[in-house]
C-alpha cells in the first residue's frame, strides 16, 4: 500500500508549504512522532514524518533518513529558516489543523502502515 | 575543514561547538552530500548519516565541543568523535537505551532520550568509546562498504 502526496494532502485536508511541484511521490509508511530521537531509530525511506515538533531538527532528521515528506499538525507552520531548508533539500512540508493523533488516524484509515506492520 | 584524499582516503574534521543546535547538524549533512558524490551504495549512505548525526548531536548535546572527522577508504567509512570533556563515568550505562543525562533544552529540541548511541550501534559495523572523565571521549564508528 502507497500513497502519493496528492492523496495525503487530500486525507489530511492540509495546506503545502513547500514542494508543490513534488506531490506525485509516494509515501509507503508513516511516522507520527515529537522525539526525533525515535523517529532515527524506527524510520525507513519512503515513510512521510507527521510531528508537532517544529525546529530545524526535523528537517535534518528527515535529511539523513531519507523523509521526502514532513506534515506539521496542529496548525503549526515552520519559520522561513526551516522552509528554506526543507527547499534545499526537496522535501515537501505540509500543515494540517488536525491533531497528531487524528492526522495518523486519518492516513492509517485510508491503508498507509506504520513501520511495525508488514507493509 | 580539512581535506587529504592522497592514496585514496579523504580524511575531512569538522569542529563541533557545544550547546550550539544551530549548526548541529551541518557536518553529518555535508558528510552525507560527500557519500552521495562519492557514490557510496544508499542503504551504506543511510546507516552511516544517521550514526554521523546521533554522534555529531552527542557532541552538542553532552561535550564541551570537539572535532568529528569523517575518514572514508575503499573498504569503511569512519566516524570519529573526539572531545575536550567531561568523559563518561560508566560507559555501559550511557550504551543502554533510555539511559540520558541531557538537558532539558535538548529534550525540548526532540532528543536527549537516551537512544543515540545503541542507534549508533544498530547502524554500525562496530562502534567504540574510550572515555576518561575529566579529559574527553573518543567516538569511533566503522561502517564496512563492503568494497
Amino acid at each position: 500500500m502507497s500513497l502519493t502526496l496528492y492523496q495525503v494532502k487530500d486525507i489530511l485536508k492540509a495546506d503545502i508549504i513547500t514542494g508543490d511541484t513534488m506531490l506525485d511521490k509516494t509515501v509507503k509508511a508513516a511516522c507520527g512522532a515529537d522525539l526525533m530521537s525515535d523517529v532515527l531509530t524506527f524510520v525507513d525511506e519512503k515513510t512521510m514524518l507527521l510531528t508537532g515538533l517544529n525546529n530545524p531538527h526535523v528537517i535534518r532528521t528527515a535529511e539523513m533518513l531519507d523523509v521526502g515528506a514532513i506534515v506539521f499538525v496542529r496548525g503549526k507552520k515552520p519559520g522561513q529558516d526551516i522552509i528554506d531548508m526543507a527547499v534545499e533539500r526537496s522535501i515537501v512540508l505540509f500543515t494540517t489543523t488536525l491533531t497528531l493523533y487524528e492526522a495518523c488516524g486519518e492516513l492509517y484509515k485510508a491503508g498507509l502502515p506504520g513501520k511495525s506492520g508488514q507493509a | 575543514m580539512r581535506e587529504n584524499d592522497k592514496d585514496n582516503i579523504i580524511e575531512i574534521s569538522f569542529p563541533v561547538k557545544s550547546g550550539d543546535f544551530v549548526a548541529a547538524g551541518d557536518a553529518s549533512s555535508k558528510t552525507k552530500q560527500l557519500l552521495k558524490q562519492i557514490g557510496i551504495d544508499p542503504a551504506i549512505i543511510r546507516r552511516a548519516s544517521i550514526a554521523c548525526y546521533e554522534a555529531e548531536i552527542n557532541l552538542v548535546i553532552h561535550s564541551m565541543g570537539g572535532t568529528l572527522v569523517l575518514l572514508i577508504t575503499p573498504v569503511e567509512i569512519i566516524i570519529r568523535t573526539e572531545d575536550i570533556g567531561p568523559g563518561i563515568a560508566d560507559i555501559d550505562l550511557a550504551m543502554k537505551e533510555g539511559y540520558t543525562t541531557a538537558s532539558d533544552s535538548s529534550r525540548e529540541l526532540g532528543f536527549g532520550a537516551g537512544m543515540g548511541l545503541p542507534n549508533m550501534q544498530r547502524c554500525a559495523d562496530n562502534v567504540e568509546i574510550v572515555s576518561k572523565l575529566g579529559s574527553g571521549t573518543v567516538l569511533t564508528i566503522t561502517i564496512k562498504t563492503g568494497a
